[in-house]
């Protein structure tokens, strides 16, 4: 029997970087392989030459065993390849079916028959999606669903999926595996590109791991562990336990009192919401995602309008200084020191078109008198980031946008961390990263905490947070559901209290 | 296996592209436009190849062309330089036209009203300027207001602006500054409000030769020209730097629209001594060209304002000479600018085609 498609030889170059060097690949129908490799190892440049979006520069393609070319996305379709990229691609004021016919030929245009068809598919699945909702109305999850189940209904039989679980809560992930094992069953053949070593071991068949470019080996799921993964990922022994040092005399830091954000539908986002923040500790955030992170953080930062409640700085002598009601610019003139990593990296906390230098530039163009911006301190603390770090980029002044997802983060909290802010905020700051770079941001977060830093961490891997930090602040619907102590609980509990306000015992702290 | 049908030419997004190869094909673009450019002239029955060796003549050919085609380039390159901040920001400042005129406006307010006085050339010039900025600034400000507090659409407000700009002078030229009554023209002003003649050409060509620095500098050294860039990537990002996007956006339309007032005074004190309603004649139009085929590179601009300075006046001396009306002429200018906004099509994709031995496949 012929493999469902065959890699052999793999290259791609991007002007000077060689992204993919000598990949080979096999994959079968009837299995899931995993895709693993650090961040910039040349994953998703890989899968988007099978998608055709970029065309290899050397090596063949086979599909069944004949050499195939694919050289558009078109291609791709009709060879039944069919890629579900990490940004969706959907017109927000179409329904789901319109979504899925979109861009097909006319012959299809009757609604009815294709919201029949999307149902039919929905239920051999076990999707759950409404083919009449427009997509607008729809979370994150369910546009991932529409994408998965446009493949489909184009005929794919290989499916590739580039981070699907990135943006998932745990109850959603489990709903995909349900769905990717269905699919699976039936005789499709997926590529699953994901970090979290649990999830691989969990869903997938196969393993092909790929280091800086290059492919390692593939492997069989039942007979490796993350350890051993992770060790042919980075291509030496790393240990794969946090470090969770206790700092002597913590003092208050951030004191929130009754914090109230009212959104423009006036829905609260944020109800009543009272904790406070130490020195020498790490608050995670727990929650199901929209509980409320969001606007917690930026209402700490001043980006986010606040109609209730009050936010106090405690300076070291003591005395507390209200943040509430203050814009950015006037929080740092104070001289209160605020590192945020914001959920949407380049849609928030980077520009772009603009290389590291730029980038670390704006946390302090401003420094300085006079008209000129000052460029020395910046390209140092670029260099300095790149070095330490390890980000992959050919150079500081290579724009930012075209590195690849773990890199970006990796610019983006090297640069908060690097003006050692007293007050750390943290939304997903390991999100699309790879094990060892995920373990690179805990260590710097909990040397941050030993430093004396107040950090506040807003995560969704439950495992991670108990490893990581000291209490848990639980949210549900925009409510405090408690706040615990991250050595004396467990995940069922945490996981309780995000689903219902006090949890299973009332809110202790 | 299926049957593919791949189209015979296909487009493809270029991953990157080396500097040389970018300016080989903005080279050849030209060349394209220069062949594409002699269809015309053929079906008018002349000969192609002296009709580009007239306008080359006709632009460049004696010192008293060149001073004319100067004279062409001066508010192209200055209003460019004006409006690159705004899209850079992208803020669609259509209104250069209507600041140009506002500045016009407001320069020749000064001239008339103080010039008889005989104050001397430096103090007019130097109030005139003030006042030309002052225009200006004052009309691109409104536009970026109501931006920044409303989020009303820049591109139809600038717009609307130019009308109501040019309505004001023609209501000056019929009433208040008429000059014999029933002419409906503003009088020449007197020579001290007239810019002087450097090397023939008034001196405005200094001025904005000073500004392409000033601008140059502006856009890549400055902390204002850093907060321009940031926004024009993403108004999220500025905020979360602690950026007040709305402000920066009025003060770059004040900063945009007061370098427009200022050309707009060159143009009633340099060029052309009066004011009249057609004293922005297109320049705010064809100065956006200029900015983008630029890449809003401030150096850059100089060679591409002198370009279509040389293709406009070489074409006024065409119409002249041969027998081709002033349509070829114009056919040709926008042969040229088609192809060179083309090219940057062609810099950041590539034409595949399909190859006997894949089709087959
Ligand atoms: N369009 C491009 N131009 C230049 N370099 C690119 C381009 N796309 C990718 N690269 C480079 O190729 C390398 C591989 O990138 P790729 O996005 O495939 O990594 P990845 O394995 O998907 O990483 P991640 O896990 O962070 O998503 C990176 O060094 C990246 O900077
Ligand atoms: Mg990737």
């Amino acid at each position: 029997m012929h493999n469902a498609i065959e890699l052999k030889n793999i290259v791609k170059r991007f002007g000077k970087v060689v992204a993919n060097d000598g990949i080979n690949l096999e994959i079968n129908y009837g299995e899931i392989l995993c895709l693993l490799g650090e961040n910039g190892s040349g994953k998703t440049t890989l899968m988007n030459m099978l998608s055709g979006i970029y065309q290899p520069d050397e090596g063949e393609i086979l599909k069944k065993g004949e050499q195939i070319s694919i050289r558009s996305p078109r291609d791709a379709y009709s060879y039944g390849i069919g890629m579900i990229h990490q940004h969706y691609h959907l017109v927000d004021v179409f329904t789901a079916a319109q979504n899925i016919i979109l861009g097909l030929e006319k012959e299809k245009m009757d609604i009815a028959a294709v919201n029949d068809k999307v149902l039919e598919i929905c239920n051999k699945y076990g999707f759950d999606i409404d083919p009449k909702k427009k997509v607008y109305d729809m979370s994150v999850s369910q546009k991932q669903t529409i994408e998965i189940v446009k493949q489909l209904y184009r005929g794919a039989e290989i499916l590739i999926l580039d981070e699907p679980t990135a943006v998932l809560t745990p109850q959603e992930t489990d709903k995909l595996f349900k769905v990717l094992r269905n699919m699976k069953k039936d005789g499709k053949a997926i590529i699953l590109i994901t970090h979290k070593l649990a999830e691989v071991m969990d869903v997938s068949d196969k393993v092909a791991i790929l280091r800086k470019g290059k492919y390692v080996g593939t492997v069989n799921t039942n007979e490796t562990n993350p350890q051993g993964l992770t060790d042919m990922m980075v291509g030496h022994a790393v240990s794969l336990n946090i470090d969770r040092p206790v700092y002597e005399n913590p003092t208050d830091k951030l004191v929130v009192k009754d914090l109230t954000v009212i959104d423009s539908d006036g829905i609260a986002r944020l109800d009543h919401v009272t904790f406070t923040a130490k020195t020498g500790e790490i608050l995670g955030v727990a929650g199901i995602a929209g509980s409320g992170q969001k606007e917690l953080l930026e209402s700490i930062t001043g980006l986010q309008h606040v109609s209730e409640g009050t936010i106090q700085f405690i300076n070291p002598d003591g005395k507390g200084i209200e943040l509430v009601g203050k814009t950015p610019i006037q929080i740092s003139k104070i001289g209160v020191g605020m590192g945020f990593v914001p959920e949407d990296r380049l849609g928030m906390g980077l520009v772009g078109s603009m290389g590291m230098t730029y980038n670390m530039m704006l946390r302090s163009w401003k420094n300085g008198k006079g008209i000129f911006f000052k460029k020395k301190e910046p390209e140092e603390q670029a260099n300095k980031v790149w070095k330490n770090l390890e980000v992959v980029t050919p150079s500081i002044d290579f724009p930012v946008r075209k590195m690849s997802g773990g890199n970006i983060q990796k610019v983006l909290v090297g640069r908060e961390i690097a003006s050692r802010p007293p007050v750390l905020l943290t939304a997903y700051a390991v999100r699309g990263l790879d094990i060892n770079t995920s373990y690179a941001i805990y260590n710097l977060l909990t040397r941050e905490k030993m430093n004396g830093s107040a950090v506040m961490y807003v995560g969704e891997e439950l495992d991670v947070l108990l490893e990581l930090c000291d209490r848990i602040l639980v949210l549900c619907g925009g409510k405090v559901s408690g706040i615990v102590d991250a050595r004396n609980t467990t995940k069922e509990e945490i996981g309780f209290m995000m689903t219902t306000v006090g949890g299973l015992k009332g809110g202790n702290s | 296996m299926k049957e593919v049908k791949t189209p015979l030419i296909r487009l493809a997004k270029r991953a990157d592209i080396d500097k040389r190869k970018a300016w080989a094909i903005r080279i050849g673009s030209i060349l394209v436009a220069l062949i594409l450019g002699m269809i015309p002239i053929l079906m008018a029955g002349e000969n192609p190849f002296v009709s580009y060796m007239i306008i080359i003549q006709g632009s460049l050919g004696k010192a008293g062309y060149i001073r004319q085609t100067v004279k062409r380039a001066i508010p192209l390159l200055g209003v460019a330089l004006a409006i690159a901040p705004c899209f850079k920001m992208r803020f669609w400042n259509i209104g250069a036209e209507g600041q140009i005129t506002m500045g016009a406006i407001f320069a020749s307010f000064i001239a008339i009203k103080l010039g008889p006085s005989g104050l001397p050339l430096v103090v007019m010039a130097i109030l005139m300027c003030i006042a030309g900025a002052l225009g200006g600034a004052f009309w691109g400000f409104v536009p970026g207001f109501f931006k920044a507090r409303y989020n009303t659409n820049e591109t139809l407000f600038t717009l609307m602006m130019n009308y109501i700009a040019i309505g004001i002078v023609r209501y000056l030229q019929g009433g208040p500054w008429e000059g014999r009554p029933g002419t409906q023209i503003i009088p020449m002003f007197t020579s001290n409000a007239r810019l002087p003649n450097v090397l023939g050409v008034y001196c405005g060509w200094i001025i904005v030769l000073v500004m392409v620095v000033i601008v140059h500098i502006y856009m890549n050294y400055t902390k204002q020209g850093f907060e321009v860039a940031v926004i024009g990537d993403s108004e999220n990002t500025a905020r979360y730097a602690g950026m007040n996007v709305g402000w920066i956006m009025m003060r770059t339309m004040l900063f945009s629209g007061a370098i427009c007032g200022v050309v707009g005074w060159m143009l009633v004190s340099g060029a052309n001594g009066t004011l009249n309603s057609d004293v922005a004649g297109g320049v705010g139009f064809t100065a956006i060209t200029v900015a983008w085929l630029s890449q809003l590179n401030s150096f850059a601009m100089i060679a591409i304002a002198m370009l279509l300075a040389i293709i406009g006046k070489g074409s006024a001396t065409l119409q002249t000479r041969l027998n081709i009306p002033a349509s070829v002429a114009d056919i040709i200018s926008g042969t040229l600018l088609f192809c060179m906004l083309a090219c940057e099509f062609f810099i950041n994709y590539k034409l595949i085609f399909r190859h006997k031995k894949e089709a087959e496949v």
